[in-house]
């Protein structure tokens, strides 16, 4: 029985974590039907910067880390976009080797800077007692995990519904002309809705970091994960990132426990049936 | 246009007597990798499909012979036969998966194949040696020609390599050829016409498949060892690189993209440490450069050349 | 018959330009450097390893002068990737483009595999750090000597020492899933099972797992849990066994690797006590390390680990071998030779090499403790003389089939 229990709660911050991870990349391929493969390497850049900055200032908490962190890489990411992405609207294999191309680059920075080492992020002070409860022990700051998830699922939703920026952001997605011709500036909604893509990427880094730590080949071991989620959760649907998140996070976790041959396969064979049967994922929307 | 090809093809024999055995190596894996971009190239430049699992085909067919050769003792020429077969087949299977999708669904089906392949062959290390990869491999010695000399091996794969070019270029500009980029192009037109888009494309995805496992078989040729790493993202990612920067578009860029990646990956190596990073910024300096790739941007600055003298 | 005098002073005169062109040629091949190539995986995931067998090897040359047995040296680095089709064509630049007399690692056992046969061909003497069982036991080569240690050889005397001395009954191992991990833990089951303890666990996780809390969860109770891990791996894995609380019920004992000095310098407090099994620590108390190890933690800052201590170890056998031959490194036999009869003192101890390529030397037994306001592995007992076959017979281990996943088998695993 306390088997269970623990799996349930580490599928729940498995799931957490993906979320973390994947809902950037939601946002930018939802929105701007752009794969962004240099996502893994954002959310990397976050967790070493993440761990940096704790290191360095000894009175920095973690989500004042992550607030930092998350803008900077927001402001790399705008940059990005701006000088390079921009011109690249109507050439979907450039923009395939240009964000690969930016992974590489990111990735040979981070390796530069902070060497090959594994370098921990922190786990918080006041969250590294592990809860104790009926007999079990699981660690607080993954329980914390997944209400940084539900939070953050709730701001970004909050901001595409219910503010007149997410309405324009909205409006410029569905019908970019007609957004033009009644005064929004599309091209640098755009630009912001990547940055926050980024920013979001990042911060999640350094909140993933107390249980990835960051490490070169984080990059490459992450963006799949954020792939999967967004294809079974299906394009364009933030509430699709959410569920699939937590959906492949048990998967994971209860699969590698009980059938440990499929270890390697246990999440591709899925998302293989899925899009093969149901292309559009589990909420997305059928793109014509 | 043709005087510059048998240029460069002559220029290319008598390469093995103009520099040392390094080179003549290093050239061999530029036209492997070479064969290998160009059948990748087949799926997304002329059919408008990006696939991110083609190291499948070479991974198969590389492990295929190597098994065969070792552990079931065939010579090399039944080896040859029955992996290219496997793996057309494979193909053919694939394709019946990877098809039901398109786009960003298209890619994660082939990624998610290959990742699959990946697994399998870490996994069943009984079979497949898992970590260690198969090694004491041979190479095949063709009408009793042996291939272990840097040149000998350089010019058979030379041969390959015209071979498969020739024969792609055939298949490009071709009937065939023309009705493929029609349904890259114009799918709902072309079906309207009474063509079948979805064989078309699936006829497609075999070829490619079927030069991806030759291409498989010259890799595990050179190298003597296969390991799983062949199979992995990374090796798709460089092909799909390679066919992106040098000009998805054109027959002959591939070719030049792989070139590049692989003269960077083992050569400016050498000088540069963060030869890592100088490949991603050569990317980016394509990308915003030359957006079409290479070859496209090379050859319209010779028409304007040309243009300019007239 | 009598020779023309022509012919005479002809034939002197041959003698003394071939004699004279013989001496100008040694001369010159005693002046030209001897060049010896470093392949290390600088990028990728072995990157932190890598980085640090480059810098030990640079730092012994500049210690010397770039001058070993009286020649000059030259270093040549070629940086793998960790990737094995470039290691192959990195050994073939260092061999084809840059001539070299001799070539220190590569460190992953699918590196060494994938250039073996090239380096074996070509006769380069190769000074292996990697640990790939068969590469000095049912497949050795001629022209390879192994410095460090094989998966196991590490293993064993810790085993003996968990059921001996700590009385342990029952272990769980766990390790990635590949051969270095397979092969560890084989070698660790067999010897604490002949001493008398029982499996009753192994996990192997796969190479890019993103979590490792599942895994934790299935942890079953036990006395200890060994880590055969590597890298970045071994270090997340323990984290979270940290974390959930299980290292308050379970003693953790790990490898060669699993708490190298380069996981150590980002762990803290959590780690001490940790018992691990490795041929080198930056703390031992021999004249070679005792310059060592300052020297590398004044000049980089942290101690050397495994990685560090493998090339630096390389370069004082290798110096060994050179001194014994008079620097004539363009005789290949002579020099690998040299390199297997060596009966050396090095940073690790005195060794010497089996007729297999193995390395025969000390295998130290160390716990984390806190040194200088640093954690370090202090040494706390040390087994001489230890072979890659332990206490086993020769002929008899050859004759098993080389470990790996399901060999030895587990007889003891509980469901």
């Amino acid at each position: 029985m306390q088997f269970w229990i623990i799996q349930i709660l580490n599928s729940l911050s498995l799931g957490a974590l993906l979320f973390l991870l994947s809902s950037g990349f939601s946002l930018i391929f939802g929105l701007m039907r752009i794969a962004n493969l240099t996502h893994g390497a954002l959310f990397m850049l976050g967790t070493y910067f993440g761990a940096a900055l704790l290191r360095s200032y000894e009175g920095l908490n973690i989500w004042e880390a992550a607030l930092c962190a998350g803008m900077a890489i927001a402001a790399i990411g705008g940059i990005f976009e701006r000088l390079v992405l921009r011109r690249l609207r109507t050439n979907p294999l450039g923009q395939v080797l240009v964000t690969l191309g930016m992974s590489f680059i990111i990735s040979d920075a981070c390796l530069m800077l902070w060497g090959g080492d594994s370098i921990p992020v922190p786990t918080p002070q006041h969250l590294q007692a592990p809860t104790r409860l009926f007999g079990l022990v699981f660690p607080t700051y993954r329980l914390v995990l997944v209400g940084c998830a539900v939070a953050v699922a709730v701001v970004l939703y909050l901001v595409m519904e219910r503010t007149r920026l997410g309405a324009m952001i909205r409006a410029g997605v569905d019908d970019p002309q007609m957004a033009r011709a009644v005064g929004i500036r599309v091209s640098n909604l755009f630009t912001l809705v990547f940055c926050l893509g980024a920013g979001v990427a990042g911060a999640g880094g350094v909140l993933a970091g107390p249980v990835l730590s960051a490490y070169p080949g984080l990059d490459s071991d992450m963006l799949p994960l954020a792939l999967i989620v967004v294809i079974l959760g299906g394009i364009g649907s933030l509430l699709g990132a959410f569920v699939g998140s937590f959906v492949i996070g048990s998967i994971y976790t209860f699969g590698t426990a009980l059938f440990p041959e499929l270890a390697y396969v246990i999440l591709f064979l899925p998302m293989i049936f899925v899009i093969a049967f149901r292309p559009q994922g589990l909420f997305g929307r059928v793109v014509t | 246009m043709r005087v510059g090809g048998a240029l460069l093809v002559g220029a290319l024999l008598i390469l093995p007597f103009l520099v040392g055995d390094f080179y003549v190596n290093l050239a061999s894996q530029v036209l492997i990798a070479a064969i290998f971009a160009l059948s990748l190239n087949l799926l997304v430049g002329f059919g408008g499909m990006t696939s991110l699992g083609h190291a499948s085909y070479l991974g198969v067919a590389a492990y295929a012979s190597a098994l065969l050769t070792t552990k079931y003792g065939f010579g090399h020429g039944t080896a040859a036969v029955v992996s290219i077969l496997g793996t057309t087949t494979m193909a053919a299977l694939f394709g019946l998966i990877a098809l039901r999708a398109s786009g960003l669904g298209f890619l994660m089906i082939t990624l998610a194949l290959s990742q699959v392949l990946w697994g399998l062959a870490y996994r069943m290390s009984g079979v497949t040696n898992g970590d260690n990869g198969i090694s004491g491999l041979s190479r095949p010695a063709p009408f009793g020609i042996s291939l272990e000399s840097p040149a000998s091996f350089y010019w058979f794969v030379l041969i390959v390599a015209t071979i498969a070019f020739l024969m792609l270029a055939i298949f490009v500009s071709s009937a065939f050829g023309a009705s493929l980029r029609g349904v890259r192009d114009q799918p709902r037109r072309m079906a309207a016409l009474g063509f079948d888009p979805w064989l078309i494309r699936w006829i497609t995805f075999v070829y490619a498949g079927f030069w991806g496992g030759i291409s498989g078989l010259l890799y595990v040729y050179y190298h003597k060892y296969i390991h799983p790493t062949s199979l992995s993202t990374t090796s798709s990612a460089e092909a799909l690189l390679s066919v992106i920067a040098g000009g998805s578009g054109t027959l002959g860029g591939p070719a030049v993209g792989a070139a590049l990646v692989l003269l960077l990956k083992n050569y400016a190596s050498i000088y540069i440490e963060r030869w890592n990073m100088l490949l991603g910024l050569v990317f980016l300096f394509i990308v915003l450069l030359m957006p079409r790739g290479i070859v496209p941007a090379l050859s319209s600055f010779a028409e304007k050349w040309r243009g300019d003298i007239r | 018959m009598t020779i023309s005098r022509r012919r005479f002073v002809g034939g002197i005169a041959g003698a003394g330009i071939a004699h004279l062109t013989a001496s100008r040629r040694a001369l010159a091949e005693s002046s030209e450097p001897i060049r010896v190539g470093l392949l290390a995986a600088k990028t990728g995931p072995l990157a932190s390893g890598g980085i640090d067998m480059d810098l030990a090897l640079t730092m012994f040359l500049k210690e010397r002068d770039n001058i070993l047995a009286g020649r000059k040296v030259e270093l040549i680095v070629a940086d793998t990737a960790g990737v094995p089709a470039t290691a192959r064509t990195k050994a073939q630049e260092l061999v084809e483009r840059s001539k070299v007399h001799c070539i220190v690692g590569p460190l992953a056992a699918f590196e060494a595999l994938a250039i073996i046969d090239y380096l074996t061909e070509q006769e380069i003497p190769t000074l292996g750090v990697s640990a790939a069982e068969d590469m000095t036991q049912r497949h050795p080569s001629p022209w390879y000597i192994r410095l460090t240690s094989t998966s196991a050889q590490c293993a064993y005397p810790l085993a003996e020492y968990s059921a001996k001395e700590l009385k342990y009954k029952r272990i769980v191992t766990i390790a990635d899933d590949f051969a270095y991990g397979h092969e560890m833990c084989a070698g660790f089951q067999r010897a604490f099972e002949d001493n008398g303890g029982k499996i009753v666990q192994k996990i192997f996780t796969p190479l890019a797992t993103p979590d490792y809390g599942s895994y934790v969860a299935q942890v079953k109770a036990a006395d200890a849990i060994f880590l055969g891990t590597a890298g970045s791996n071994g270090f997340r894995f323990l984290r979270q066994f940290i974390e959930y609380g299980l290292k308050e019920k379970m003693a953790v004992i790990g490898g060669m690797t699993a708490l190298d000095e380069s996981v150590l310098r980002n762990m803290g407090d959590e780690a001490l006590g940790i018992l691990t099994t490795s041929w080198y620590s930056a703390e031992l108390d021999n004249p070679a390390n005792k310059t060592f190890a300052p020297a590398f933690r004044k000049q980089f800052k942290y101690d050397p680990g495994y990685y560090a201590a493998s090339t630096y170890l390389s370069g004082e056998v290798l110096e060994g071998a050179l001194k014994s031959i008079k620097a004539d490194a363009g005789d290949r036999k002579a020099l690998m030779a040299a390199l297997r009869g060596s009966n050396v003192g090095t940073i690790r101890g005195i060794i010497k090499f089996d007729d297999l390529g193995n390395v025969i030397g000390n295998v130290y037994i160390r716990k984390v403790t806190k040194s200088d306001g640093r954690l370090v592995n202090a040494v706390i007992k040390t087994y001489p003389d230890v072979s890659q076959f332990w206490t086993y017979d020769r002929a008899e281990f050859l004759k098993n089939p080389v470990y790996s996943r399901d060999f030895p088998p587990a007889k003891n695993l509980e469901q």
